[in-house]
């Protein structure tokens, strides 16, 4: 009984919490990719680079308010530094749309185009971010690391196996759970939302029911921004800031709005969990968990690693494909709001 | 009310609408016919701001609309629905309906938030609206389907009730009898004739079935290769020579179009 406990803990200290924690940090980004796919028409490879640039941002007010020492107490500043990297994200996306993507809607430019277009403005994106905050790792984070620490609950539990429990994992699930319902509730609720929708769904006749193109566009992008920089400050305050990781990050992230199907958003949520999950999963050696639950001598020798980590990525672009070969509009039907 | 002047829109060398002009009267039920590919739904387009023009002018009231977003002429009281129905088909009939008045205060951000008591207000008053229309259409059993769901007629009607959400001056309808019963054909021109004589609309239907169009349009306007042939009453249309080679066929003339 207790080697079960004991095996139940492992698993939720090494993959279930991490798993959760990361795939919240990619169910964001893949919202934002799915709501452009959705309603701009293209898939924006900028996506990334806009999560550092909003994840900057933050990271410059948190510095500002550290030095000004206004701090949360036990919770990290950078809380308090999100709505102004919000903010100037939303003002970034609108500025490259009024001088760049709005050229190319208004020409009717095909999708194909508008994808090369965002991966310019990644490349800009990304050497911006560098300019102004450097290439090298950032740390911001400060309050209390744990919620709860893996020796606390040693002692509180009595188990032999401890269970850590970080504040910005705790803090990144329910940014990110407050978000999505936020979301979901704009998008079927409200009149805004549900021009939205309309407009995903069938862009001719929402626009000849009056529906203003422009406005549901900016709208998309402010949500975009704040869905962006939040993913993009979690993932910084809970591994750490640097401004390559997100370009890395972009192929998790399209994979999840691919997997669950591009343009839906329930899609992107579920894609981004199985992508963590399936990552997590398979580059973490099992050993310890079968320790406790094999009979003593059928305990494995070996680390029970199925990938190493360095194959982290494979992970996502395998499933990607068998996706693609079998269910091309993703778990959930893509294509619609 | 609407003025077409020498309207152009060539697709490279391909001229759809060659050169058209065409009037339609205020209050009237104008009726557009012509063979497939005389550049019918072309026009449509163009007027209702979808096709940007490659030369000529629309005008509507004595204002310039040529090349306006159809956003915008929506808001003008220029509505069209489409040959192939279209819908929200995500989102239930009612919903469908109610998406359609422009300006709601949900529309703005701000109002999403802090206007909640006042887009309540609206929500109720166009809920009810919606049912009023589609207890008119008779399909307001479907309120809660998925308007995914319906078949190809109930899709029609629903086309014609979006136009009545508003207070429309000027409706194009597509083919809006294509592929439909001759029940609900009926409920359709009833509803046509009614919205017509109670509310004031003005219509332009583009439509093949020439009894439906003999009951409901004068004047009539036909269009071949790009161009207006001739515009006149059902009877002056059965009996022009030119229209029956381009369109009617000599297969009536030969049975002496009754």
């Amino acid at each position: 009984m207790l080697d079960i406990l004991n095996s139940i803990v492992v698993l939720s200290n090494y993959v279930l919490i991490p798993a959760i924690t990361y795939g919240s940090q990619l169910a964001l980004g893949a919202l934002g990719v799915t709501l452009i796919y959705g309603i701009l028409r293209f898939s924006n490879f900028a996506h990334g680079d806009t999560m550092a640039f909003g994840a900057m941002v933050t990271i410059l007010f948190t510095w500002l308010f550290q030095s000004w020492g206004i701090t949360l107490g036990p919770l990290p500043t950078a809380l308090l530094g999100i709505p102004f990297g919000i903010l100037a994200t939303a003002a970034l996306l609108l500025l490259i749309d009024k001088f760049v993507y709005q050229f190319y809607r208004r020409q009717k430019a095909a999708p194909v185009i508008l994808v090369i277009v965002s991966m310019g403005v990644m490349f800009v994106l990304n050497g911006l971010v560098r300019i102004i905050i450097g290439p090298n790792e950032q740390r911001f984070s400060d309050g209390e690391r744990f919620i709860i620490s893996a020796k606390e609950f040693k002692l509180l539990t009595g188990l032999k196996e401890g269970l850590a429990f970080k504040t910005t994992q705790g803090i990144t699930i329910i940014t990110a759970i407050i978000l999505v319902v936020a979301l979901f509730w704009f998008l079927n609720r409200t009149r805004t939302g549900k021009s939205m929708r309309a407009f995903s769904d069938n862009e001719d006749l929402a626009l000849l029911s009056g529906i203003n193109p422009d406005k549901v566009v900016m709208v998309t992008w402010i949500i975009v921004a704040a869905l962006a920089a939040t993913a993009g400050a979690l993932y910084g305050l809970d591994k750490s800031f640097k401004p390559f990781i997100f370009l890395q990050l972009l192929l998790p992230i399209f994979a999840a709005a691919i997997v669950g199907g591009l343009g839906n958003p329930i899609g992107a949520i579920a894609g981004g969990f199985v992508i963590a999950f399936s990552e997590v999963v398979i580059t973490y050696p099992l050993k310890k968990v079968l320790k406790y639950l094999m009979p003593e001598n059928l305990e494995p020798t070996g680390l029970v690693q199925l990938l190493s980590t360095d194959y982290k990525f494979a992970v996502s672009f395998t499933i990607l494909l068998i996706v693609l070969l079998f269910r091309p509009t993703g778990l959930f039907k893509g294509k619609s709001i | 009310m609407i003025t077409v002047e020498n309207l152009h829109r060539h697709f490279g060398g391909f001229r759809a609408v060659d050169g058209s002009s065409i009037e339609i009267e205020e209050g009237s039920i104008t009726g557009l016919i012509g063979p497939n590919g005389a550049g019918k739904t072309t026009l449509f387009n163009v007027i209702a701001g979808v096709l940007s023009p490659t030369s000529g002018t629309v005008t509507m009231g004595g204002e310039d609309i040529t090349g306006m977003p159809p956003h915008e002429l929506f808001h003008k009281g220029l509505l069209r629905t489409f040959q192939i129905a279209h819908e929200f088909s995500s989102m239930s009939v009612l919903e469908n309906l109610m998406m359609v008045p422009g300006g709601q205060t949900g529309e703005t951000l701000w109002n999403t938030w802090f206007g909640r008591k006042r887009i309540a207000d609206e929500e109720r008053a166009l809920t009810a609206k919606a049912c009023e229309v589609l207890e008119f259409l008779t399909i307001d059993h479907l309120k809660d389907e998925k308007a995914g769901h319906l078949s190809g007629g109930q899709k029609k009607l629903l086309e014609l009730g979006r136009t009545m959400m508003v207070d429309a001056k000027i409706v194009f309808l597509d083919e809006v009898g294509a592929g439909v019963n001759r029940t609900l054909l009926n409920t359709i021109g009833d509803a046509i004739l009614r919205l017509n004589k109670e509310r004031g609309y003005t219509f332009c239907m583009i439509e093949h079935d020439m009894e439906f169009i003999g009951k409901l349009c004068n004047p009539i306007i036909v269009m071949a290769e790009g161009k207006v042939l001739t515009k006149g009453t059902i009877d002056e249309i059965k009996a022009n020579e030119q229209v029956i080679e381009a369109y009617l066929g000599t297969g009536l003339k030969n049975k002496g179009v009754s």
